[in-house]
């Protein structure tokens, strides 16, 4: 087995979160995992990316090679088109629709939206919408890991432990609200894929 | 064991911890921060009683592992490659007194300058103060290697360099954790004079430092960290070095490579395996993150022998951070056909954080100085710098910590008129202040701004050495009370504060601003902070 996912956003959209809780439920399901992420001035405001590898074997490199990526995991539609060569010719992208706009320049979304149409895989989905109906609009990030969690090969549950696990010490609402937000984007994905 | 998910920064944390460190002294600075984080904010530090500080800049860090070294305790000091810079006297020095508590200087490198200001290379520093550098290729190896480094360290009496760059810094991976080793007993040196670099104690200790080579380079010839990997095909021999390594193997799926390779993660380089690997191949690719390090020794002045292929014959980029792609590429391996990116994608460079109190202090500066023209403003490294883009183009120049002042003053010698410089509050304290007592004792004409947000925010909001002390230490370094002038940057403060940078640019003399308002993400942790102890306490 081996999944390997970029995950794309702008910083302070949460990727990282998305990121501990896939390599906490990888850890509980004896993968291996490699995680790149991003630290340091991108976090302020601007492009991040992190490289997540999880795999059976060994794995080598802590980046992904061009066009190995098994899937592109965005929380920023525009950011989920930055790294398209990545991706493995039949690979999905996941990504939210809602534009984080903090550029002069952020081109018209009806045309992000149709270069992401353009793909051959993909799921596009409202995750601020479907956040706010889960409880809060933060939980944008896990609604987008739910509508990925049918492409990575770890059973639900461990992604729902590990929920439980990091979310466990900021209280039981919390932990409720993305449960619910990691089931909505799941469903969404499953009716959409 | 169960593993640990670490990041790379984070495994040389632990295994400090494991190995008996009773010290880590460092400033913050990417991607090097996470280690003193990590000690920090674990709870076997304090159990153990280890000490881990933010000093006031890499120098002053270095200077306090060297003297825990000298009173025979396991000491680290922790910096990003241009802290080297600031720390480089030290660091030189230090190999020639040699270290009596095991010494190690972790340096994190920055290829492709992610967040930093240029590529150097600190391998080129190991070599230059001609110390033993580990050069760990995952995050286990830089677990493992923290303790070799402090083995060879007491063993030959010298400080050694742990070299790491930004993806594994950053990177995190399952590591196996080793059994813990007690801190060492409080133990001067054997020899009172071993410290003390008078020319005549220096040139013995030097020698000694010399005579060690050799000992350096058997370590590293058996070193279990360098391997030479024999293969069938030697048209072409590989020499991977640290990180590297990962995307040779991650191009050759089974793991086999055709070729005989050589990994070294241990220098001096080992030359046993090297000598092998030429002999038998026709040619040599060599492959490091950074500078061609091994490449132009391998190649030499006059070129003559086989061909050495790498970042200097274009085989691989000149510039920038090596990636499996890239690797490949040099082996012949075609990359797959991908999608390309599509024209509509816009940049989205870093930028101030909404409701952060440098914007207000740059529009009321930028207003204030437009009579006299662009160009004037000298800034310093921080998130400040970012008022070099739009919309605030703000600033001229951004060179080395606490050069504003210095460059400010230097241009204001020049005739400039106002010279002024934008610095943060930690950047102040980290080398300001000589520069700053350099510019009251010629009197220059200058106006530093000390942008006081009361953390060091780019690097994640670590303590700033100055808190609540920067009007003090101004005014003892000889600035006159009047002209220094504190200021709340405030959007409805604007006019205000705009006046006060009006009249202080006008000001003949040395004259101090200090926009004081905490920053938004600091604050913003506080106060979340603060409503989750209420809820606490209400719940009780």
């Amino acid at each position: 087995m081996k999944n390997d996912i970029i995950l794309a956003g702008v910083g302070g959209q949460g990727i990282l979160s998305i990121a501990a809780i896939i390599g906490y439920a990888a850890v509980q399901s004896n993968l291996y995992l490699k995680q790149a992420e991003v630290h340091g001035m991108s976090q302020r405001g601007g492009d991040v990316q992190s490289h997540l590898r999880l795999s059976s074997d060994e794995i080598a490199s802590d980046l992904i090679p061009e066009g190995k990526a098994d899937m592109i995991i965005s929380v920023e539609p525009m950011e989920s088109l930055r790294y398209l060569p990545y991706l493995y010719k039949e690979g999905w992208l996941i990504t939210n629709t809602q534009p984080f706009v903090n550029i002069p320049n952020y081109p018209a979304i009806e045309e992000v939206m149709a270069e992401i149409h353009k793909l051959p895989r993909y799921v596009a989905l409202d995750a601020e919408k479907m956040a706010d109906e889960a409880g809060s609009k933060k939980a944008a990030n896990v609604v987008i890991l739910g509508a990925a969690s049918p492409f990575i090969d770890i059973p639900v549950e461990k992604l729902e432990e590990a929920i439980r696990f990091l979310f466990g010490k900021k209280g039981e609402d919390l932990v409720e609200i993305n449960l619910k937000a990691l089931r909505a984007g799941r469903e969404f994905a499953k009716e959409n894929m | 064991m169960n593993k640990l998910l670490l990041l790379g920064d984070e495994a040389i944390a632990q295994a400090g911890i494991d190995a008996g460190m009773s010290g880590v002294f460092a400033y913050p600075g990417t991607p090097s921060t996470e280690i003193t984080q990590y000690v920090r904010s674990s709870p076997e530090t304090k159990k153990k009683g280890i000490v881990a500080t933010w000093a006031a800049n890499e120098k002053t860090a270095a200077e306090q592992a060297l003297g825990m070294s000298y009173a025979g305790k396991r000491a680290m000091t922790c910096m990003k490659h241009v802290g080297l810079n600031v720390a480089a006297d030290v660091f030189m020095n230090a190999a020639i007194t040699g270290a009596n508590g095991g010494l190690l200087f972790v340096v994190a490198d920055d290829p492709s300058m992610h967040s930093s200001q240029n590529e150097q290379d600190s391998r080129v520093y190991g070599k230059f103060a001609m110390i033993p550098i580990l050069e760990p290729s995952n995050q286990q190896e830089a677990y493992d290697m923290v303790h070799i480094g402090f083995d060879i360290s007491e063993k030959l009496q010298v400080p050694v360099l742990m070299r790491i760059t930004t993806r594994l810094a950053h990177s995190r991976a399952g590591v196996a954790r080793k059994d813990t080793r007690e801190q060492n007993q409080f133990k001067l040196p054997e020899d009172l004079k071993q410290f003390i670099l008078l020319p005549a104690i220096a040139r013995k200790r030097y020698q000694m430092l010399l005579d060690n080579q050799e000992a350096f380079q058997q370590l590293a010839d058996e070193s279990q960290y360098n391997q030479f990997y024999p293969a069938e095909d030697t048209t072409l021999g590989i020499i991977a070095c640290g990180l590297a390594y990962n995307y040779l193997m991650e191009n050759y799926p089974d793991r086999k490579v055709p070729h005989p390779v050589v990994k070294v993660t241990q220098y001096p380089l080992p030359q046993k395996h090297i000598r092998e690997l030429y002999d038998q191949c026709d040619e040599i690719l060599v492959i490091e993150d950074g500078y061609p390090v091994v490449e132009e020794m391998l190649k030499g002045f006059m070129d003559r022998g086989k061909k050495i292929k790498g970042r200097l014959d274009g085989s691989l980029p000149r510039t920038g951070e090596l990636n499996p792609t890239i690797v490949g590429k040099a082996l012949g391996i075609p990359v797959p056909e991908t999608l390309p990116v599509p024209d509509l994608l816009a940049n989205r460079p870093p930028s101030l954080c909404k409701g952060c109190p440098h914007i207000d202090s740059f529009l009321g500066l930028n207003e204030a100085i437009e009579q006299y023209g662009k160009g004037r403003v000298f800034s310093d490294i921080g998130c400040y710098t970012l008022s070099a883009l739009p919309p605030y183009h703000s600033i001229n120049t951004c060179v080395d910590m606490g050069a504003s002042i210095t460059m400010a003053k230097g241009a204001a010698d020049a005739g400039m008129r106002p010279a002024v410089a934008v610095i943060g509050d930690s950047t102040f304290t980290h080398s300001g202040i000589t520069g700053l007592l350099d510019a009251v004792n010629d009197k220059s004409n200058i106006t530093v701004v000390i942008l006081d947000n009361a953390t060091t925010a780019m690097t994640g909001g670590q303590p700033s050495s100055a808190f609540e002390r920067l009007e003090d230490i101004c005014k003892g370094v000889g600035v006159e009370e009047d002209h220094i002038r504190v200021i709340k940057p405030l959007n409805k403060r604007h006019e205000e504060n705009t006046q006060v940078f009006k009249e202080e640019l006008a000001y003949d003399g040395v004259s101090v601003i200090i926009p004081r308002r905490e920053c938004i993400v600091t604050l913003n942790k506080r106060m979340r902070q603060k409503f989750k102890d209420k809820e606490k306490a209400e719940k009780k």
